[in-house]
């Protein structure tokens, strides 16, 4: 393994927080008392809960030692199918730090607060330019929520045409939370099985679009990086039958100032600002999820949603067809500032250029991989590919060891077992910021991998053997689950 | 997963297309799930069952089955009230994994012992997940 | 452009290694009538000190700066930052990685937490608390839909009218699509809940009521429960402000089955309203029923102690149409930030700050009485309370305001039977100099 990304290093062992620190221990200074004890009715008082006290080198130990645990797209290559997991540029964090911005009150009169208004109404205009769609709300806190909202924006508008539809078409590859927002919504999901070439037919839809559908949510790309080329044709065939068409925005990566929503037929589509939009993805959160609508749609928004007028920026209430408030405020602004500012780093030129190259980058791995693993689908793909360990089944190797092993040559795998139509389904998406050598580099751990596969099975078994703790036991977890301490 | 010659297919239960087995006594029918199904679904963590005067049409849903990575659904080989769930479950779940026909899941009373001669037998259940 | 590191020439070999001219080729499989039309309408790029720049000036157009003393808060609160809890969040490996699926490089995120799960837990008094949900709102919808799932045979809910009325709205947005019914409770002149118009309810699931409430009121929430429960529903306590679990008795030991709020207060700035928290914990006996990601302890094949993601088969990428919510993300830097926080402050610590955030506000809230202002609600508060006063307030509000304090909220907008009155909140950020500034220039 001479010459890999992966090596071995010295990691510190660090206990849970309550398992260190003493009685009395301060990691915050307290301001001294200004005034007096205020009596307080004891019966409704009790002790506060048993945290453990900490010095502020305590906690700061702690912490550091824990994130030298991790492995964030700083660190290294993530080329996880269907997540964009591109680099979170650093500006964006400051300028969302911005004091006068950071602090800001939301129930403060729209006067005093202008320049937050104004920001969250340009990404509005930007995200709508993007889409080519009409109308944006940023209320969403994230994918899932903003496919909520696009799901209650269907009932809404077949309520307000007295109409009650209860099914809606969701193709094979399409992400959990797809059936999962139709279902909060009432609906009932009717799965549609792609063809043999990774696309939707137009006779698959057509076939079961009746009276009692909503619509149908595809997602374009679709999650085997294939664009969806039928699909304005089947977004007109959902339309004949009066239902609407919902575009899940998370692979816009692929096509950002190169193929237009709208004229796709799509009516509703929510993006992921974690995604496309370099916003940090935190270990899980916080990320948006605005959804974007065409006019005749625009009524039933989330709300409230910023607008402009002689007078300003305001916070605009929703009509009365809205399908009502999602966020408790307005959405996640500190997230909304940093894909503003990405938008505003890259302009229209650079926007598309991120997608060409994402597109590129991802055809250069498939190319190079070819005869490495199995490719289940040939037609071209966009921005991700996705392989299978068909090629490995002799060896007694699974995508899961592929993956584990993976790690010990310092990547982190891509996206393993989804989409469910691929059987030990490897799905990688580079993005756009990894650059050639990184990418050759990357090939070469995964042949190696490969040969390993071939010549010495029992190491892709072992892994991971580098990180600091190997293989966990994940059946126990959930047969004794333990989620505290 | 293993291969079919090296499941167990006692021929003394019916089977369904679904994976359950039943075993008829009577009134009562013990309703359990296949070997193939628990090497299929690997290392059961969680089982889901109905209670006790719960009532079910042949073909419903009555519980799920709980691996790490997969749920399964579970069907009612038979129609009847449920009279039994079998406690030791809730603790010991990989009793499935270990022990596919001595782990039953339910009993029921059955309303139409009609429906269960027309499960599968044995060599029928195993030419099917041959074909 | 500094995030597009491709050379002309690698972009030449790379096509060569796959076989093409140029990067339009490998786009031909979408067709032209899906095509974009021109440039994409957004302005022109700018550098780093254009954007700056731009930063500056419209931060220049913000009227109320961090230099002011804002007395607001209405389920967005003002408290100091520790300086380590920035930068520790703001950790690289920490901000860049995602979601911990591959459990042997992510230990780091899975024990921050398994950590806030447990401080949570301990926080809310209850069993189990899950790894976050979006904010308090949904947090509390998701409560909500947990108790109709929880009583397979409930079919309504009662939510409380002192219920921020935000988190209203959002339970009424998640819960329209479903049919369940919303019966909404009222207050008494103390700001408290009043339960009586749950007598004789039958398929009642669940009952929400926040405490300290919207009007800052701190419920009664022992003395809910055994109503709440006699009708056969679980009870749900919601919360804006998690420091008031500083002083008073935290809903797990009021009898509360879920509590489920806001965790901004811990270590979030204020932020225009987000990213939020929101806090999720229920008893033990519910777990499977909970919505949200779960991280469980676990070894590793040589025995050693470690986290993973578990339960996974409740969410949506296993169970799909049949989750126990659609939820995909949660707000997992924002939980390991208020972690930070809470391990921070310290129990002792907790406690001292609940405590000067209470004596603050009852200094100010003495003092506008003695002044003339009228207390709107009698009950209890932690570190808001609403007032209404003789003549109008607004030209004493502006003239505060232009001396750098925003004195409290017309809650009018958002409650309208209290037009003219309003919400305060004071936090330990504010100076006695402040609070003596508005109960003298409300003398006046």
């Amino acid at each position: 393994m001479n010459g890999t990304v992966g090596a071995s290093g010295l990691i510190l062992n660090e206990p849970l927080l309550w398992e260190k620190g003493s009685k009395g221990r301060r990691g915050m200074s307290m301001v001294a008392a200004e005034v007096p004890n205020a009596p307080v009715d004891a019966d409704l008082c009790d002790e506060g809960p048993d945290f453990p006290d900490l010095s502020e080198i305590d906690v700061v130990r702690h912490y550091t030692r824990l994130s030298q645990w991790n492995f964030g797209v700083d660190s290294g290559m993530y080329p996880l199918g269907s997540c964009t997991m591109k680099y979170n540029p650093k500006l964006n964090d400051r300028l969302a730090a911005t004091p006068e911005i950071a602090c800001v009150h939301p129930m403060l009169d729209d006067a005093c607060s202008q320049g937050a208004l104004r920001i969250m109404f340009e990404l509005q205009e930007f995200l709508a330019a993007i889409t080519g769609l009409d109308a944006v709300s940023l209320q969403p806190s994230a994918g899932a929520q903003g496919e909520l909202a696009g799901m209650l924006i269907f009932a809404a508008w077949f309520e307000s045409r007295g109409e009650r539809r209860t099914k809606i078409l969701i193709p094979d590859t399409a992400h959990g939370t797809n059936p999962a927002s139709a279902a909060l919504c009432g609906f009932t999901p009717v799965p549609l099985k792609s063809g043999a070439d990774g696309r939707l037919a137009v006779d698959t839809v057509a076939a079961v679009m009746d009276g009692e559908t909503a619509g149908i949510m595809l997602t374009n790309p679709n999650t085997l990086g294939i664009f969806e080329s039928n699909i304005r044709a089947i977004a007109a065939v959902v339309h004949a039958g009066g239902g609407l068409v919902y575009g899940d925005g998370a692979n816009l990566n692929a096509i950002m100032g190169i193929a237009d929503a709208r004229k796709c037929g799509i009516d509703v589509m929510h993006l992921n600002l974690h995604k496309t939009f370099s916003t940090p993805h935190g270990g899980g959160g916080p990320g948006a999820g605005p959804v974007c609508v065409v006019k005749a749609l625009e009524p039933f928004l989330p709300a409230p949603r910023v607008m402009r007028d002689e007078g300003g920026y305001r916070l605009a209430a929703g009509g009365a067809e809205s399908i009502g408030r999602l966020h408790a405020f307005h959405g996640n602004f500190s997230v909304l500032v940093r894909a503003w500012s990405y938008i505003r780093s890259m302009g229209p030129e650079d926007l598309r250029q991120a997608s060409r190259l994402a597109v590129l980058n991802a055809n250069y791995l498939k190319a190079r991989l070819q005869g490495t693993l199995h490719l289940p689908y040939g037609q071209p793909s966009l921005h991700e590919c996705v392989f299978s360990d068909l090629l490995q089944h002799g060896a007694g190797i699974t995508t899961l060891d592929i993956a584990k092993r993976l790690i010990d040559y310092g990547y982190h795998p891509p996206t393993i077992y989804f989409p469910l139509v691929v059987p030990g389904a490897i799905m990688i998406e580079p993005t756009e910021t990894e650059c050639r050598d990184d990418l050759d580099q990357f090939v070469a751990a995964l042949q190696a991998v490969v040969q390993e596969a071939r010549d010495n099975p029992e190491l892709l078994r072992q892994a991971p053997v580098r990180t600091k703790l190997r293989r966990l036991d994940e059946t126990r977890a959930a047969r004794h689950p333990c989620l505290r301490g | 997963m293993k291969e079919l010659s090296e499941l167990d297919f006692p021929e003394t239960v019916r089977y369904t297309e679904d994976h359950e087995w039943a075993a008829v006594d009577g009134e009562i029918v013990r309703i359990g799930v296949s070997d193939y199904a628990q090497d299929q679904l690997g290392d059961i963590v969680y089982v889901e069952m109905p209670e006790i005067g719960d009532i079910f049409e042949k073909g419903d849903e009555f519980g799920t089955l709980e691996s790490v990575k997969a749920v399964s659904e579970i069907y009612m080989p038979v129609g009847g009230e449920v009279v039994a769930v079998n406690e030791a479950l809730v603790d010991t779940p990989e009793m499935i994994n270990q022990d596919p026909y001595g782990a039953w899941i339910v009993e029921i009373r059955v309303t139409d012992v009609g429906e269960y001669d027309e499960l599968m037998s044995a060599e029928d259940y195993i030419e099917m997940l041959r074909g | 452009m500094r995030y597009l590191p491709h050379t002309p020439e690698e972009i030449r070999e790379m096509l060569a290694v796959i076989g093409r001219n140029d990067i339009d080729d490998l786009f031909a499989s979408i067709p032209a009538d899906c095509r974009f039309d021109g440039a994409i309408p957004v302005p022109t790029a700018m550098t780093e000190w254009q954007l700056g720049a731009l930063m500056r000036d419209i931060a220049a157009t913000m009227t109320v700066g961090p230099d002011h003393c804002v007395l607001v808060g209405a389920g967005r609160y003002h408290h100091h930052i520790p300086e380590i809890v920035r930068s520790l969040a703001g950790r690289s490996e920490f901000l860049t990685s995602y979601t911990p699926y591959q459990p042997e490089m992510a230990q780091g995120t899975l024990q921050g937490i398994f950590e806030y799960q447990t401080l949570t837990a301990r926080l809310l008094g209850l069993d189990v608390a899950n790894a976050s949900l979006y904010d308090g709102a949904s947090a509390l919808a998701e409560g909500l839909l947990m108790g109709l799932r929880v009583a397979r045979h409930g079919r309504r809910v009662a939510v409380s009218m002192a219920v921020h009325p935000h988190y209203r709205e959002v339970v009424r947005s998640y819960l329209r699509p479903t049919g369940y019914e919303i019966i909404e409770l009222p207050f008494g002149p103390d700001g408290r809940t009043d339960l009586s118009p749950l007598q004789g309810v039958d398929g009642l699931a669940a009952v929400a009521i926040q405490s300290p409430n919207f009007f800052g009121v701190v419920e009664d929430l022992k003395e809910a429960a055994d109503p709440v429960h006699a009708a056969g529903a679980l009870l749900v306590a919601a919360f804006t402000e998690p420091l008031a679990f500083g002083l008073y008795r935290n809903p797990g030991r009021c009898g509360a089955d879920i509590a489920c709020g806001e965790g901004q207060s811990l270590g979030l700035p204020v932020s225009f309203g987000g990213a939020a928290l929101g806090m999720f914990a229920c008893r033990g006996e519910y777990v499977r029923s909970m919505p949200g990601r779960l991280v469980g302890e676990t070894v590793d094949l040589e025995g050693r102690r470690g986290f993973v993601l578990t339960l996974s088969t409740r969410e949506q990428h296993i169970r799909r149409e049949k989750a126990t919510s659609n939820i995909c993300s949660n707000q997992g830097l924002c939980a390991l930030t208020t972690a930070i926080y809470m391990a921070s402050l310290g129990g002792s610590g907790l406690r001292q700050l609940a405590r000067h955030n209470y004596d603050l506000s009852e200094y100010l809230k003495a003092g506008l009485v003695a002044a003339g202002a009228e207390l709107v609600f009698s009950g209890p508060t932690f570190n808001e309370f609403v007032l209404r006063f003789a003549g109008d307030f607004a030209p004493v509000r502006q003239r505060l305001q232009d001396r750098g304090i925003v004195a409290g909220i017309d809650i009018g907008g958002c409650s309208p039977p209290h037009a003219g009155c309003y919400l305060f909140c004071v936090t330990e950020k504010v100076t006695k100099k402040d609070l003596d500034t508005v109960i003298s220039e409300v003398r006046a």
